[in-house]
């Protein structure tokens, strides 16, 4: 993006700031307007595929003594709340690398940006899927269970960091807010594991650590759990490709409009 | 650093002594929120002496969402932010300088709200000792992050309800791990967990806390 | 050429406005630079980024020998500015903010009473909160602890407004008496019939851009700074 302002007589001194309001964009490359591309199709059919057969293998799982049908949500819910640590764990390294000076590039607080907003929609599906498994066991929808509360702490966390994302500022103040955020957002997730597993010891019913492992649980009900988290994986990975790239489509779109505005802003100066 | 820290927090507090507003709002609130907490729950039953500490910290930590917005209103006047940025102190030492303002601000309304849990709540006092060091490592993370977070909320509009949002979350293992140490000292509610370990979570959290804010303080001041 | 200033197609952003679009400015030691223009012509942005409180986000920019676009913290306690907002806690008194904004500056106490009563600001007006001040009599405390910080570049934003007649002479002697003794000092105006007598040379900022930058005063390139000011209208 230079200028390319032959039909104006504007903007003819001055270079206009390639990237400026996105610090290190790769807006040099050859703009794509979609954001599909082998990779997307690629992780986006293995994703459908993955999940098709997670639900082909969850359906099919015997209805257990204890929870019947419920315990086919372990089909689902292990991937889906996997899925929200990795979400968490790519934010925090994408705002690490945004604030480490070298590797400083608007690509990943893009990245952080995309993988909290599908982060939190999978720590929503983690709350409302362990909310639905625990129901047949605990009789009600709620309980203070420590994964649970963690979930719920994070979820509020992230929102507050996605909320933060959209108060208006410059591109590198956002950028530099946010990846501050997303850091300490991290850094609690341990206090509040720690707090809210001692708070809770003597409370601690039943958590997915004794629903899940081996003893009364065959080896169907171990693959269907394998294969949502590989089928969660896949879908978010998947849902970040796009969600990066519509990022950066805006990125770009904005750009854009600043050799707009500069030429714009300079023809103030010509007499009305 | 220090020196910078014990100018900022000396302005902010001769601030705060000079327009009253913690005196005559922050504590008076305080206060209110415990008399609410008794029309929530039945005062006869014992339920208030029992839940007297969890509803002690709640009373504190809405109080320091105050106490904190209040620091920040200080230095949103027009030109201030300009100024601090201008003015060659060293970000470190205006962020433990706001910090500290906040940390002595939060001690004497803990004291003012300690003396209101004796009264309305009819606890019995004990383990001083105990509660001073939970009080001082729960106060210490509280003002720390509540810094922090009212930094990073600032300078954008909605901020009054940006701040409550990040910071209640944040500082939940505060809110848990200072009730649950209060309770042992107090000797009210089931030791499940050494109250050692619970002041070590404040201890930790406090450190991460404050080293956050020394580092990151100086890149938040420069947002535009 | 001791140049204090030196900016080339430097442009600065306000979110995504470009308020600054391409500027061209060279400002030599010991003068005194008016930059008129409309309002929203950009002029306080312009004070701004010299100021290293507006990043520069290209061309290239240099204040007081420290690049603006690679360090633009170092400069900040070397320029003072005087901006729309006096920068005064409403409830310390104009000796305590005094005190406070130069301590934060390293200043000596010793100046404090001196800059004080520079503008009237001795006796009683000083013990009496900022909130209590009238517009004017905040302007006088601002510039107060301008005098007390010393800096070497001084930016001052449309520092005529506001202060009545007995404070613009106090303004104009002060700026004389610091470019005399080697400081440097761009006012910004969109007035500028009182800022041009004082100034030694003037442009016209608009659109983000100097459009008209006044004939450099020869006398002044590469020569050490003048007892006397220079005048041109």
């Amino acid at each position: 993006m230079t200028t390319e302002t032959s039909t104006t007589d504007m903007a003819t001194t001055a270079p206009v700031p390639a990237g400026t309001a996105t610090a290190g964009a790769d807006v040099s490359e050859p703009v794509e307007r979609s954001t599909s591309g082998p990779l997307a199709l690629s992780l986006g059919l293995a994703a459908v595929l993955a999940l098709g057969a997670t639900v082909a293998l969850g359906l099919t799982l015997p209805a257990t003594v204890e929870q019947g049908a419920y315990s086919r949500l372990i089909a689902i819910h292990p991937g889906v709340a996997w899925a929200s640590y990795i979400a968490v764990a790519v934010t925090a390294l994408a705002s690490a690398l945004w604030l480490w000076p070298r590797t400083r590039s608007a690509r990943w607080d893009r990245t952080a940006g995309a993988s909290a907003e599908i982060g939190v929609v999978f720590t929503a599906l983690t709350l409302a899927t362990g909310s639905i498994w625990g129901r047949p066991t605990w009789g009600v929808w709620w309980v203070w269970d420590a994964r649970l509360t963690l979930s719920a702490l994070m979820l509020a966390l992230y929102l507050g960091y996605l909320a933060l994302r959209r108060v208006p500022a410059s591109p590198d103040a956002r950028a530099r807010r946010s990846a501050v955020t997303a850091l300490l957002a991290v850094a609690v997730v341990p206090l509040n594991h720690f707090a809210v597993t001692w708070w809770r010891t003597l409370h601690q019913g039943r958590s997915l650590a004794q629903l899940d492992p081996g003893n009364d649980v065959d080896g169907a009900f171990i693959a269907a759990m394998l294969l949502g988290l590989l089928a969660m994986t896949l879908v978010y990975a998947w849902l970040l490709v796009h969600r990066v790239r519509v990022a950066r489509l805006e990125d770009e779109a904005e750009d854009a409009m600043l050799a707009l505005a500069i030429a714009e802003r300079r023809r103030e100066a010509a007499p009305a | 650093m220090w020196r910078d820290a014990l100018l900022v927090a000396g302005k902010d507090l001769r601030i705060e002594a000079r327009s009253r507003v913690a005196t005559n709002q922050v504590a008076p609130f305080a206060v209110l929120v415990l008399v609410l907490f008794a029309f929530a729950l039945d005062p006869d039953r014992g339920l208030l002496t029992r839940a007297a500490a969890g509803l002690f910290w709640v009373a504190v930590l809405f109080s320091a969402l105050l106490a904190v917005q209040r620091a920040q209103t200080v230095e949103s006047g027009e030109g201030t932010g300009d100024a601090l940025r201008l003015s060659g102190l060293d970000p470190a030492g205006i962020f433990l300088g706001k910090a500290g303002a906040v940390v002595v601000q939060l001690f004497a309304l803990e004291l003012l709200l300690g003396a209101g849990v004796v009264v309305l709540y009819g606890v019995d006092p004990a383990g001083y000792a105990a509660l001073g060091a939970t009080a001082v490592a729960a106060t210490l993370g509280l003002a720390a992050a509540g810094t922090l977070y009212g930094a990073l909320a600032t300078g954008s509009r909605g901020r009054e309800t940006l701040l409550p949002l990040l910071l209640l979350p944040a500082v939940a293992p505060v809110l848990i791990a200072a009730t649950r140490a209060s309770e042992a000292a107090l000797g009210i509610g089931g030791l499940d967990v050494a109250p050692g370990d619970w002041l070590a979570l404040l201890g930790v959290f406090a450190v991460v806390y404050v080293a956050f804010g020394v580092v990151a303080f100086g890149p938040l001041m420069e947002e535009e | 050429m001791d140049a204090v200033v030196r900016l080339r197609s430097a442009v600065c952003l306000l979110g995504r406005f470009p308020a600054l679009a391409g500027v061209d400015l060279v400002v030599a030691r010991g003068e005194t630079l008016l930059v008129a223009g409309a309002n929203g012509a950009g002029k306080t942005t312009l004070l701004r980024a010299l100021a290293g409180l507006v990043p520069v986000v290209a061309g290239e920019a240099s204040v007081l020998g420290y690049d603006l676009r690679r360090d633009r913290r170092g400069v900040r306690c070397r320029v003072g500015v005087l901006g729309h907002g006096p920068a005064l806690y409403d409830d310390l008194t104009v000796a305590d903010n005094l005190r406070f904004w130069s301590r934060a500056g390293g200043a000596p106490a010793a100046v404090l009473s001196g800059a004080l009563a520079r503008f009237g600001l001795d006796g009683r007006l000083a013990d009496v909160p900022a909130a209590r001040l009238s517009a004017g009599q905040r302007r006088r405390t601002a510039l107060a602890i301008l005098v007390a910080r010393a800096p070497e570049l001084w930016l001052l934003d449309e520092p005529h407004a506001g202060l009545d007649a007995a404070g613009r002479n106090v303004l104009d002697d002060l700026v004389r008496e610091v470019t005399a003794a080697g400081a440097t000092v761009v006012l910004a105006s969109h007035e500028p019939d009182r800022a041009a007598a004082l100034a030694s040379r003037t442009v016209l900022l608009a659109g983000g851009r100097i459009t008209e930058a006044g004939p450099f005063p020869a006398g002044l390139v590469g020569e050490p700074p003048r007892a006397e000011p220079v005048h041109v209208a």
